[in-house]
């Protein structure tokens, strides 16, 4: 007799890549996403749980459905992207270097001239000009 | 930088100007700046000197191993006093706007509405 299908492993392992590759096209743009990926770790969970429940089927009714050798590869790449989504969240996120160097509150802020993308100059202090005050946004470039 | 331009007019209502910094060229600034619309100038240090004078260099921290900056958002008061920071210590967890306003309406802010009556 042939033996079922078992669409919870492709299903499982569908959620666990779309845990992985929605987070920066997606998840990060939004604050509320990003700064926990809650939504990707949901779906990292859910993908966990078809696997699971595609490998008890697998190995409790092997005369029932397939899926032993398949599930267990499944299974093992599902473990290995979410080790790698870990990775990137809880060390390549933090690796940026203490703030100790950093100018504090209360100091004077430096000031400045640099060029727009215009290639207009802008400096700190023609934007502080008539009681304006400024927030400038540091960040990385090139992504 | 993207939530910062949709929050323009909280910033211009509190006459806060907007400016960003970072080591791209001014073409890279430019193609970032069009391809999201961002209103503000967004400024070109390429030697990092603007950067290292904020205490604020990552060595080495850019994609080919040049130095970049770190994640930072600084409030600055009109006299040029650094009024608020927020130095992230994860590149995915920057200050959003609101949390930049609410530095202003607590530090600058408060004292404008004082001296002015």
């Amino acid at each position: 007799m042939k033996r079922r299908h078992n669409i919870l492993l492709w299903a499982g392992f569908v959620l666990v890549l779309l845990a992985l590759l929605t987070y920066i096209p997606i998840f990060a743009v939004f604050a509320i996403t990003r700064d926990v990926p809650w939504v990707n770790y949901l779906l990292f969970l859910a993908g966990g749980i078809l696997l699971g429940l595609g490998l008890r089927r697998a190995f409790g009714h092997p005369e029932i459905y397939r899926g032993k050798v398949l599930g267990s590869i499944l299974a093992g790449l599902s473990v290995l992207l979410f080790a790698l989504f870990c990775f990137v969240i809880f060390y390549i996120s933090k690796a940026i270097p203490a703030s100790e160097t950093a100018v504090r509150v209360g100091q004077p802020a430096p000031n400045f001239t640099l060029a727009n993308w215009d290639g207009k100059q802008v400096s700190l202090s023609d934007q502080l000009k008539n009681n304006r005050a400024v927030v400038l946004i540091f960040y990385r470039g090139y992504w | 930088m993207r939530s910062f331009e949709q929050h323009l007019n909280d910033f211009s209502q509190r006459h806060i100007e907007i400016a960003a910094i970072s080591v791209d060229s001014t073409d890279d600034s430019r193609k970032l700046s069009q391809a999201k619309g961002y209103t503000f100038p967004v400024l070109s240090d390429p030697a990092a000197e603007v950067i290292r004078n904020y205490g604020l260099l990552h060595p080495k921290g850019g994609e080919d191993g040049h130095d970049i900056t770190r994640p930072a958002e600084i409030l600055i008061d009109s006299s040029g006093t650094i009024r608020w920071e927020n130095l992230t210590d994860d590149l995915r967890v920057r200050a959003r706007p609101g949390q930049v306003l609410e530095a202003f309406d607590s530090t600058i802010g408060k004292l404008t509405a004082t001296s002015g009556k």
